[in-house]
């Protein structure tokens, strides 16, 4: 039911952490792991849950370490994997960068943080600012504070401590909305999404009651107030822990009792196809046998008032081209040999705008192994941020904030949308 | 101690000098230098150093009111407490002490690592801190008690009951503490499942409980109550829907873990709604929480994806118009990739399938080979699966062909020999493609296929023969299963067109395949066809060329029963794995390994004694004789490798075995088991093989008998066949094995999981080592623990799990037919069954009408006296009868009918509700 111990290990296998909380898994299984690991990683059939000789492996890698959870026993996968996942947070919560050197520094908080997030392998507590409140690192005990006990560990808002305070009550919410796109060679949208979040920094006293308004088309349309502007249809909505999962089910009223400090209060999915925001087409000329050449054409399909900046577009290239020549309308091109792809820049991309570039390779005159080919076909990639606009229309009407002692607080909202997983095959 | 001391710990560890070093160190009076030296030990510890000898130093240091120095110390015992049992006694006043301290966190923290020192002098002195702070008035500890008792019952179950601890944790459901309720389910659930008594009972008051815990503990704990739900079954539709409704805002939770669990116990309660207006909906919201899944990170993806493969074979419709998320991205890990692959094969349908076969095609110029194989045997299995994609399918599968990558068209190849199977005379314009590309082929799949595709077809291919005998120049280097498909395509070469140049090739190769090799499959197959050749021509076409079953792509699809339990494990490692939590999960069971009771029975040494005979007379030596005496047969026989000796008297005794082995290790499909009693035509019997001709059919039978119950591709080449049956008051399993790999299989043990008639082996299986191609069988006596049996709904499921030293562990599932369970002392007087009968109240009787052509009473009550019922009285137009399963739960059943009329009116009535519709499915199969 539960997992038997938490290993941190180099990505030698050498183990910085171990702790054990059934006593079935000894430390020698970190050596198994890692043969089996490299096994697996040799014949291409790697995956973050393994199995040997009965002990199951969960794993994830993060910088220059291996988190690794044991078990014998039928866990629940999905909780261990997450917990896993909730460990870095924690961790480079305490310790800004979590990787091998950190880990050493700071061993004793780890063993520390260890104990109170899982007692007995089931998962106990995982909200770093609270841990914080009655676990500090040498670094943040340059003044003795007298222990308290974690009282928020066990109420029904484990995530937030009473008597914070602030001079000034501030909140802020950023929306950013990623986009994943992916087109096929003939240029038809295979698939288009936007993935949105509502990312949230609240510097707010006593224990505030939030309530947050969406332009959300059922909640609009339940109150009879469609017609007012435009609503969005928000597919599915992801809430931090904080949120009344229940009341929203009623009501669709998203209510809660923030955490101090940054969390993302929630995400959402919209799956209605929007029309691609950068349009890339991209043909290739292989006129001769040593001479390639690509004509890009770079599209923005929104609004003019809007701009997208740090554009960055990446075009595949075959790996043995060289001697490029490359002419862009806008921004700089260079060739990456190392990434295999030329690499196009725009700092400033207005919308309803069309840029050009073209580019010429030399090729080695002899073909390559024929049997190499079929490989890798690498898509265009592409990365940018546009500041100041959602594709879904997605607004954020109120933020109401409500604390007993009766303080005005206030809210300052952003916008910005940015490249997600932006792709667009090539012949 | 600064970061550097940290690191010259880590780097160097504690050499034995300095455990001295470190012994003085820690004298210190000076506490935070104290505090250095224990920290210094615990880096040592870490790394793997042994620290043990500083043990008493390390538990001096205990004594201390710096929380820092007190968790330290504690960390260092919950490790070597165990090295040093007597020394840790030391320890325990401090615990006490502690356990009395007026802050909850040193009271919390005293009880947590008791419960982690598995010494059991100490675990003798938590009992009293413990039963104090389960009732501490600080919710911390609590919480931390909870977990506590799981730690102890670990450690020693009869304590637990003794103290009254799990009283005191099932009290604690109604704590006010909503992560106290979480902690005290996460360990009676794992109590519940350890002991395998029903400690925690779910009743509608303690779901109720649960539920409001629900909307108010941690997320981790929101996990543990929706993990503990699956096991309540909801009392009526209504009840499920009211569970339903207050979990379903669970699946807007940020945490996955929470949604797949919730996900679970919906799934699960939904099958218990009758209104399918609350049904429809309901699964309709479902789909965007399981998409939206796949928007997190890659480790949970995978888990996420390996969950949604078990949850779309029961309910495709939930995702089938939302293929595009399981589009694979470029940057996706492989293994992501390859279960979006897996999803989308399945979810394909007539539909979407221009869309997919898109994809696939798109996947196929991919660069990670095994990613690029699955998805060009996609495209294969969704023609096999779909008819009105096959010719789409085939269209793209020749694009592929076409990029001439070999292990793409050598992939394309196998999965074309599928499409040849599924649709037979439809797509054969394709196969001079196919033909183009023969020297491409270089693996034994694909180079099987493709004989197999020439033999079939040798008619309509005109060089079919050219084309076969550049394989068989390579006859005898080539792996095995391209020899079988290249002995069968010769012979069907030889059939369909029985000129010269195919005799000549089918000379050479039964040659080949009788002296030049060791496979005793191989040999087997080209003995049958040799005498089928030899002795009726025609009775080998019909044999060799008769028409094949229709294959279905079954590739990933689990068994009815497997999957409902999978169902109910969802988010857990079971339903990762795709395997029953049983068969990964090391739990100590009483093994049964008396088998005094049990005499293998004659026809085990019998197969044990052919095995040893194959091995023993694999050399060909001893052929010639058989070839001698076959000579003058209508195919001339090639020239024996040896003399030819006249037959002599050794002759008949190696037929007969060979005979047997024949029998024994059945030749593998396309000749089937009618091959075997072919006998001589026309009295030519050199050998007096009459004599012989007893053995050889009464031993097909019994294999035609036994259901395959594990077929040798999913059983790693080990075919297993078997049946549960009743004789001489017992159960018995009736088993055959046969190897069809390599090498030798021995070592084969067997286990059951826990199922619903608590049937058990009643002692090690009794199987001497298979020899390649040999069989075995056993008859395995079956005991039952009817306190072992799992809750009702009882099933007909019975999850076997074999072990072989070669092939590991091989998992599967069989029936268990009513008719092995129904014991001799099911017959009841006839006034009882009349109370009994009236007296049953509605619920547990059911009704069923069969159609039975030419139903007789007398027939139908002898049918079912010889399946283990008992017919207690008659009537004009109804009989009664009675049966007793071995689970102690009567079964009472009604036939009517009208003489003339073919409608069968059965009712079967029990104390158990759940037995019902096995007991109606039985007896409605045994009348027919």
């Amino acid at each position: 039911m539960a997992t038997s111990a938490i290993f941190i290990l180099d990505l030698k296998g050498k183990v910085i952490i171990y702790r054990d909380y059934r006593g079935d898994v000894p430390i020698s299984y970190a050596d198994r792991f890692m043969e089996k690991v490299a096994e697996l990683e040799d014949a291409g059939k790697a995956s973050p849950i393994i199995q040997d000789e009965g002990v199951t492996y969960l794993y994830l890698q993060h910088s220059n370490l291996y988190l690794l959870a044991v078990t014998k026993s039928n866990v629940n996968a999905a909780s261990t994997v997450y917990f896993l996942h909730k460990l870095v947070e924690v961790f480079t919560k305490y310790f800004e960068q979590l990787e091998e050197e950190s880990v050493r520094d700071n061993f004793v908080t780890v063993y520390e943080l260890l104990d109170e997030m899982m007692d007995f392998g089931y998962p106990q507590f995982t909200e770093a600012n609270i841990l914080q409140e009655f676990i500090k690192t040498e670094a943040q005990k340059m003044d003795v504070v007298e222990r308290k006990a974690p009282m928020a560990v066990t109420n029904a808002v484990s995530w937030r401590s009473e008597g914070i305070k602030y001079k000034k009550n501030e909140v802020f919410l950023d929306v950013v909305e990623s986009v994943n796109l992916l087109v096929n060679a003939n240029g038809s949208v295979v698939r288009s999404e936007i993935m949105g979040a509502l990312k949230m920094r609240t510097y707010l006293t006593g224990m505030p009651e939030c309530k947050l308004g969406l332009n959300d088309r059922v909640l609009l349309e339940s109150q009879g107030k469609s017609g007012k502007g435009k609503a969005v249809d928000l597919e599915d909505m992801k809430f931090h822990q904080c949120v009344r999962l229940a009341r929203f089910e009623s009501d669709r009223t998203i209510s809660f009792v923030p955490p101090d400090g940054a969390f993302d209060l929630m995400t959402y999915r919209i799956s209605s196809q929007v029309k691609p925001l950068i349009w890339i087409e991209c043909t290739v000329n292989n006129s001769s046998r040593s001479r390639v050449e690509y004509l890009v054409k770079a599209k923005s399909q929104f609004k003019a008032r809007s701009a997208a900046s740090n554009v960055e577009i990446s075009i595949p290239v075959a790996s043995d081209a060289t001697a490029p020549v490359v002419r862009a309308s806008q921004g700089s091109a260079e060739y990456a040999p190392e990434r295999e792809a030329l690499v196009w820049k725009i700092k400033n991309f207005p919308g309803g705008k069309e840029f050009l570039l073209r580019a010429k390779f030399s090729l080695p005159s002899i073909e390559g192994d024929s049997s190499v080919e079929g490989g890798r076909k690498q898509p265009i990639q592409v990365n940018f941020e546009i500041p100041y606009f959602t594709v879904s229309g997605i607004q954020v009407r109120y933020l109401k904030v409500i604390e007993k002692s009766g303080y005005q607080a206030l809210p300052w909202v952003r916008y910005i949308t940015q490249s997600g997983e932006y792709e667009i095959r090539m012949n | 101690m600064s970061s550097k001391d940290a690191k010259r710990f880590f780097n160097s560890g504690a050499k034995k000098g300095e455990i001295h070093e470190l012994k003085q160190e820690l004298k210190t009076p000076d506490k935070s230098k104290k505090k250095d030296v224990v920290k210094k030990v615990i880096a040592a510890m870490t790394v793997g150093h042994d620290v043990a000898p500083l043990f008493p130093d390390v538990v001096n240091c205990m004594q201390t009111d710096d929380m820092e120095l007190k968790k330290l110390v504690y960390l260092y015992l919950i490790n070597y407490a165990k090295t040093q049992p007597d020394l840790t006694l030391m320890a325990v006043n401090t615990f006490v002490k502690d356990s009395l301290d007026p802050s909850p966190l040193i009271r919390a923290l005293a009880v947590r690592t008791m419960g982690c020192i598995r010494v059991d002098k100490i675990t003798e002195y938590l009992c009293d801190p413990l039963a104090r702070c389960l009732k501490d008035s600080d919710p911390y500890v609590r919480k931390t008690s909870a977990v506590c008792v799981a730690k102890l019952y670990d450690i020693s179950p009869e304590l637990v009951e003794e103290r009254g601890f799990l009283e005191n944790l099932k009290d604690m459901i109604s704590d006010a503490n909503p992560m106290v309720v979480a902690n005290s389910v996460a360990a009676l659930s794992e109590i519940h499942s350890m002991s395998g008594k029903p400690v925690f009972d779910l009743n509608s008051q303690t779901i109720f409980k649960l539920l409001a815990a629900l909307n108010e503990c941690t997320e981790w704990g929101q996990v543990f109550i929706l993990d503990s739900l699956v096991d309540y079954n909801p009392k009526d539709s209504k009840d499920a829907e009211s569970v339903i409704e207050r979990i379903i805002p669970r699946l807007q939770h940020a945490n996955c873990a929470v949604v797949l669990s919730a996900l679970k116990v919906i799934l699960k309660f939904l099958r218990y709604v009758s209104d399918n207006d609350f049904k429809g909906p309901m699964m309709k919201k479902l789909a965007a929480p399981l998409i939206t899944l796949l928007n997190t990170e890659p480790q949970v993806q995978y888990v996420a994806l390996r969950n949604i493969n078990i949850i779309i074979q029961r309910h495709k419709e939930v995702l089938s118009s939302n293929i595009k998320v399981f589009f694979c991205k470029y940057n996706d890990p492989i293994y992501v990739k390859m279960e979006k692959l897996e999803a989308l094969i399945k979810l394909a349908n007539e539909d979407n399938i221009d869309q997919l076969l898109l994809e696939f095609k798109e996947y196929s110029t991919e660069i990670d080979v095994d990613f690029v194989r699955k998805s060009v045997r996609a495209i294969g299995r969704c023609a096999v699966s779909i008819a009105e994609s096959a010719q789409k399918c085939i269209n793209v599968l020749l694009d592929l062909i076409e990029t001439r990558v070999n292990y793409v068209v050598q992939e394309a190849v196998i999965v074309i020999k599928d499409i040849f199977r599924k649709y037979p005379n439809k797509y054969e314009s394709i196969i001079s493609t196919l033909c183009e590309n023969l020297d491409t082929l270089d693996e034994p799949e694909a180079k099987a296929s493709m004989v197999w595709i020439i033999g079939e077809y040798a008619d309509r291919i005109d060089n079919a023969d050219e084309l076969l005998e550049t394989f068989l120049e390579t006859f005898p280097e080539e792996t095995s299963p391209v020899q079988l498909q290249l002995l069968t395509a010769t012979v069907k070469l030889f059939l369909k067109k029985p000129t010269e140049k195919p005799q000549q090739m089918i000379q050479l190769v039964l040659s080949n395949a009788t002296q030049e090799t060791d496979n005793p499959d191989l040999r087997d197959r080209a003995y049958i066809y040799w005498r089928l050749l030899s002795t009726d021509p025609e009775a080998a076409k019909d044999v060799i060329l008769s028409e094949k079953p229709i294959i279905a792509d079954d590739t990933s699809a689990l068994e009815p029963e497997m999957l409902d339990e999978l169902m109910n494990n969802i988010g857990t490692l079971a339903s990762v794995y795709q395997k029953l939590p049983d068969t990964f999960v090391a739990r100590v069971r009483p093994m049964v390994q008396s088998a005094s009771s049990f005499n293998p029975e004659a026809d085990v040494v019998e197969n044990g004694a052919a095995g040893d005979v194959i091995a023993e007379q694999s050399a060909p030596v001893d052929v010639p004789d058989l070839l001698g005496g076959l000579d003058g047969l209508n195919v001339s026989a090639p020239a024996p490798a040896g003399d030819a000796p006249a037959p002599s008297g050794g002759a008949p005794d190696l037929m007969g075995d060979l005979l047997s082995l024949d029998v024994g290790g059945g030749a593998p499909a396309p000749a089937p088991a009618q091959a075997a009693p072919a006998q001589p035509a026309g009295g030519f019997d050199p050998f007096g093989l009459d004599s012989l001709s007893a053995p050889v059919s009464s031993m097909p039978v019994q294999q035609t008998e036994l259901p395959v119950i594990l077929a040798a591709d999913k059983g790693k080449g080990l075919e297993i066949r078997g049946k549960l049956e009743r004789s001489g008051g017992q159960i018995v399993y009736n088993l055959s094995f046969r190897n069809t790999t390599a090498g030798v299989l021995d070592g084969l043990m067997i286990q059951f999981n826990k199922n619903s008639f608590g049937l058990l082996p009643g002692g090690a299986l009794q199987v001497p080592a298979l020899q390649p191609g040999s069989s075995g069988a056993a008859k395995l006596p079956i005991n039952v623990n009817v306190q072992g049996a799992n809750p009702a709904p009882a099933r007909s499921a019975l999850q076997v799990a074999i072990k072989c030293s070669q092939l590991g562990v091989l998992y599967l599932s069989d029936t268990i037919s009513l008719g092995a369970v129904l014991t001799e002392e099911g017959r009841l007087q006839y006034p009882n069954f009349q109370q009994m009968w009236q007296a049953a109240p509605p619920a547990n009787s059911q009704t069923q009408v069969f159609q039975v052509a030419g139903a007789s009473q007398d027939a139908v009550v002898a049918k079912l006296e010889s399946g283990g019922l008992f017919c207690v009285g008659k009537q004009m137009n109804a009989a009664h009868f009675s049966g007793k399963l071995v689970l102690g739960a009567l079964a009472l059943v009604e036939v009517a009918m009208q003489p003339g009329s073919p409608a069968v009116q059965v009712t079967c009535k029990s104390q158990r509700v759940d037995l019902l519709p096995l007991l109606m499915e039985f007896v409605g199969k045994t009348m027919l």
